[in-house]
């Protein structure tokens, strides 16, 4: 009896503890909620706001940080990129011109200017005209120049090309066995021959489109993991990235697809009907085909595009969260918050690279499918 | 940003959830029911589950 009242005792004082150091907790979140002044928390949520924006667009310098002086100055930490623009010959100049969009950068008597990391041309004063709608009027030189984008697909090319050279050359020389990070890539390949590409494509076929499988994989795969790094890139984060990614899988699926491939899109009833009876149906079953063709590839830009700035925005905020909160309370939460996401997205760099390679390969499948290929099916079904 | 539009991809963005959830489940019991297909159940769930995703990105898009 003593015991079990002893016990009571304790759970009860052990509850009011809790209570109270709950109580605690939510007096001192919501007390430093409210600390510093509401004028300075709005400008710094703008703030914040803003730098995230700009992380998600792709920008004329490569620079790794930014902070601003005790005297309002601007400092920046990285490194000026070439600009490269057509407008009646090439102009090829520093992006230092701009000093971080801040200037007019005048190239052999043309004046350019930077407005929401778009190049304009513009007068010696850098103005720019707005229409009705608030659109810039400025002529639009083309741009060709080497973004901090496009430098990090060069290095991710170039980093791809020589690790699996040397893989390849390490195969060769060592007897067919893999040797160093050879161990680590093998499985992934042959993962992505036995598991994605076989299944889907066929086994007579799959090699025809196996390198461009291999490529797309690594290329999204590494692209992502560096957009994790504090390079602070968001490369496959870019719609113009992921829309040249679905343009080759559009590309591929179409030129490669056989007569089959056709035919199921512009006849996919075949002989199991009178063609008086297709008519009707076919109004409304080939444009559902056609537009197929085009939504497949569509859905793979859209999805990478989309996770990948999702998740870029997440993080960002959750990182901004711990500025805004500045308490020994919400900062530590926002951080296990943001480091919770952070390996999220190490998973997710992952699965979007197996989704895209996995749904391109499946798209492969159709195009490569041939009769005698769909027999079998069904005789295999027959078999079942 | 209207309060309408919010509140339509809120719905569109539970609707997502839901089906995805329910792919998941699903995908759960068959393997609980034929672990030997865990490989093939997997794969087929993750491209049902891409393709409604596409959809719930597409109505935060239009946001």
């Amino acid at each position: 009896m003593q015991r079990f009242l002893s016990h009571y005792y304790l759970s009860d004082m052990h509850r009011k503890i809790t209570v109270k150091t709950i109580t605690l907790l939510l007096f001192l979140v919501s007390f430093t909620g409210f600390a510093g002044g509401d004028a300075e928390k709005g400008d710094q949520k703008s703030e914040i706001k803003e730098y995230i924006q700009h992380h998600l667009k792709d920008s004329y310098d490569f620079s790794l940080l930014s902070y601003t002086t005790d005297s309002g100055e601007h400092k920046y930490i990285g490194a000026p990129l070439p600009i490269i623009l057509w407008d009646n010959g090439l102009k090829v100049f520093s992006s230092s011109k701009f000093h971080h969009g801040e200037t007019v950068a005048e190239v052999d008597g043309n004046f350019y200017k930077q407005y929401h990391s778009k190049i304009y041309k513009t007068d010696a004063e850098g103005t720019i005209n707005y229409d009705a709608d608030h659109h810039p009027t400025n002529v639009k030189p083309l741009d060709f120049s080497i973004t901090k984008g496009v430098v990090m697909i060069l290095i991710t090319g170039l980093l791809m090309f020589f690790l699996f050279r040397g893989l390849a050359r390490s195969y060769a020389t060592n007897g067919g066995i893999a040797k160093g990070v050879g161990r680590f890539f093998e499985p992934i390949v042959l993962y992505i021959r036995d598991d994605i590409a076989v299944p889907n494509i066929g086994k007579e076929k799959y090699m025809k489109y196996m390198p461009y499988l291999l490529t797309v994989f690594f290329f999204i795969w590494f692209l992502n993991i560096f957009g994790l790094t504090p390079l602070g890139v968001n490369v496959t984060g870019n719609i113009a990235v992921t829309a040249c990614l679905a343009l080759l899988t559009f590309l591929l699926t179409n030129f490669t697809g056989t007569k089959d491939y056709w035919k199921h899109i512009f006849d996919p009833l075949g002989d199991s009907m009178p063609w008086y009876a297709k008519i009707p149906l076919y109004i409304i079953l080939i444009p559902i085909e056609v537009l197929g063709i085009f939504i497949k590839p569509f859905s793979l830009l859209i999805r990478l595009y989309a996770n990948m700035q999702a998740g870029h925005i997440v993080l960002m905020s959750l990182i901004g969260l711990m500025f805004i909160f500045k308490s020994w309370i919400g900062s530590p939460m926002s951080f296990g918050l943001a480091f919770a996401i952070s390996l999220i997205e190490i998973l997710v760099a992952l699965l979007q690279a197996y989704i895209f390679t996995m749904l391109s390969a499946l798209y492969f499948g159709f195009a490569a499918e041939t009769h005698d290929h769909a027999e079998e099916h069904e005789g295999e079904i027959q078999h079942l | 940003m209207e309060i309408p539009v919010m509140v339509g991809a809120g719905l569109v963005v539970i609707g997502v959830g839901i089906g995805i959830g329910k792919i998941g489940g699903s995908a759960m019991e068959a393997i609980a029911r034929q672990p030997e297909s865990y490989g093939k159940i997997q794969t087929a769930m993750l491209i049902a589950a891409a393709l409604i995703e596409g959809i719930g990105f597409a109505a935060l898009f239009a946001v």
